[in-house]
């Protein structure tokens, strides 16, 4: 062996700045891709105004002790107005603060219901995608047997046994939430594991909890990124839903669904007291759905129309 | 009313038992398959295969498409494994040891068996990782000793001369032959006792698949080699032994010189002969 002719085993500095150069371009590109889908960007900013407006909610509004149910019967039912811009409710609390408050309760329950199903349907997928068999079979008729239902039904009773309640809204939600995670893992997983890239590693002795995290889940990511942006916006919509049928969060809790649910009877009247929150729910929705289609555009280059 | 299983199968062509050239064991036999029977599902897709391999030389599956000889060649480091509905009956063992018993390491075969795809598939990284991959896989630290590898594998797979002064760029930038011969310097760099090879030069030219024959040639005696492809030529260059297979049946196997001049059965002499396939 000649030592003179020896490459360094390092990899050398050229390698990390190539690496470097490879993910600025990466990043540049996301960047341009973004830029150029005005909708995804109008998603983005949605969502970011809505998750700043989560984290520092309580020290932006003008009434933060209205955010728990204080009662001003001097003021109540106002028209909106520069001292109460959403106007009041029909116990005097300002129905901006409310909303704003509110925006942390929503987020928190999309948040949870999205991560819990994807934890409960993510591994269920691929377990199913890549082992198949009878345990692969078990696992996607089961998913059927809960995709065969519309899920706001079957939440609905989920939360009847288990009675109202936040906690109690966001686990029946999570509950019928997560085989559209198995399916989508199941149908990814099988696509990719006979990849020749799959196949070399499985020749070369990988075992299989290397396969699954080094190859397999890497490769999944971004679809899941997607779903779970689009079902953050579903979830929020389906919290609102059990909250406004008085199965989710109820008064005095800021949140949309439970305010919707009240002011319901005060229409048309007093329209602030449901336009407001109703309003709230449409653009969080809206914003995770232009985001979650934004995304799809970037991350998978295939699903691009000319 | 007595019929019974006659009728369940369709009526199938009649073989005769395999007609072997070679005095099994010679050499000694490095995988040794026995009887071995598969199924896809409900369809048979093997019928009582059995064959020895003999150690140090190389022996080439040849036979028309879906004769089976790719499902043989990728039962032999269980890359079946994950195919639904897939069973099997029947014994093959690597060095005396059963691969389909229950207690056998899967991932432990993989290592004693090499393989090479029909595609080149080597890893979007760097030439010097592709190589070292094994190595990594076994948890190996040792720098001077993962070089040392990566160049005697390189060395073996012919393909060093023309990669030392690049071993850090992407794998990918490779031609089709040089990144066919990097596969089979990562496949050689694990050691493994048998080198697997599902149809290795059907994506390339002719003067890479050359340079894979010589390849072959030379990796003749340090690996036990199991070939598969569809070309009769090929065949007749590269391989000391020949199998024959049809319809998932073992027809003819034994030395390469005996099948191709002198073929007992009927099918074998009109396959390499080029009337059918």
């Amino acid at each position: 062996m000649q030592a003179g002719a020896h490459p360094q085993v390092s990899g050398g500095d050229d390698l990390v700045a190539a690496r470097r150069a490879h993910r600025m371009r990466q990043v540049r590109l996301y960047a341009h891709l973004l830029m150029r889908s005005p909708t995804s960007v109008v998603g983005m900013v949605i969502v970011g105004l809505f998750f700043l407006l989560a984290a520092f909610g309580p020290w932006l509004v003008p009434y933060p002790a209205d955010g728990a149910g204080a009662v001003n019967m001097d003021r109540m039912l106002q028209a909106p107005s520069a001292a109460h811009w959403f106007g009041t409710d029909e116990m005097g609390n300002d129905i901006f603060t409310r909303v704003i408050l509110g925006t942390r309760v929503s987020l928190q329950i999309g948040l949870v219901i999205t991560l819990g199903a994807a934890v409960i349907g993510v591994p269920l997928g691929v377990l199913a995608g890549y082992v198949g068999g009878w345990v692969g079979g078990a696992i996607m008729r089961l998913t059927d047997l809960f995709l065969s239902m519309p899920g706001i039904i079957l939440a609905v009773a989920i939360v009847a046994v288990l009675g109202p309640g936040i906690l109690n809204a966001v686990i029946a939600l999570t509950l019928v939430w997560w085989p559209g995670y198995v399916r989508l893992m199941q149908s990814k997983v099988l696509a990719i594991k006979t990849e020749p890239f799959i196949e070399a590693a499985r020749a070369l002795g990988a075992s299989t909890p290397r396969i699954l995290f080094r190859y397999l889940l890497p490769n999944c990511v971004s679809p899941l990124i997607v779903k779970a942006s689009m079902d953050m916006g579903a979830a929020i919509l389906g919290a609102a839903g059990l909250g406004f049928i008085g199965l989710g969060a109820r008064a005095p809790t800021p949140e949309w669904g439970a305010m919707l649910s009240v002011a319901r009877g005060y229409l048309p009247e007093w329209w602030w007291y449901a336009a407001f929150p109703g309003l709230a729910i449409y653009v969080s929705v809206l914003g995770f759905n232009l985001l979650g289609d934004g995304l799809r555009d970037i991350l998978d280059p295939r699903s691009q129309s000319a | 009313m007595n019929q019974t299983s006659a009728t369940a199968r369709p009526a199938s062509i009649e073989f005769g038992p395999t007609v072997y050239h070679v005095s099994r064991g010679s050499h000694g036999e490095a995988v040794e398959i026995s009887d071995f029977d598969l199924w896809y599902g409900a369809k048979q897709a093997l019928f009582s295969i059995s064959m020895g391999v003999e150690a140090g030389l190389v022996t080439a599956l040849i036979g028309p498409s879906g004769c089976g000889k790719s499902t043989l060649l990728r039962c032999l480091n269980r890359m079946n494994d994950l195919i639904d509905g897939l069973r099997i009956r029947g014994r093959i063992s690597v060095a005396g040891q059963d691969l389909y018993a229950p207690a056998a390491d899967v991932i432990a075969i993989r290592k004693q068996m090499g393989m090479v795809f029909q595609k080149p598939n080597p890893f979007p990284m760097t030439i010097f990782e592709n190589v070292a991959y094994p190595l990594r896989v076994d948890g190996i630290r040792h720098r001077a000793m993962i070089a040392e590898t990566v160049e005697r594998s390189l060395r073996g797979a012919a393909l060093w001369d023309e990669v030392k002064d690049r071993l850090h760029e992407s794998a990918l930038g490779l031609s089709g032959g040089q990144q066919q011969r990097l596969c089979i310097a990562r496949a050689i760099a694990g050691t493994p006792e048998v080198l697997l090879m599902d149809e290795p030069c059907s994506a390339l030219d002719p003067i890479a698949t050359a340079k894979i024959e010589e390849l072959i040639d030379e990796l003749r005696g340090q690996f036990t080699i199991v070939i598969v492809t569809h070309n009769m030529q090929q065949a007749a260059r590269v391989s000391d032994n020949v199998a024959f297979m049809y319809l998932g049946r073992l027809i003819e196997y034994g030395d390469t010189d005996t099948v191709f001049t002198a073929p007992k059965n009927e099918r074998t002499q009109d396959y390499v002969t080029g009337r059918f396939g």
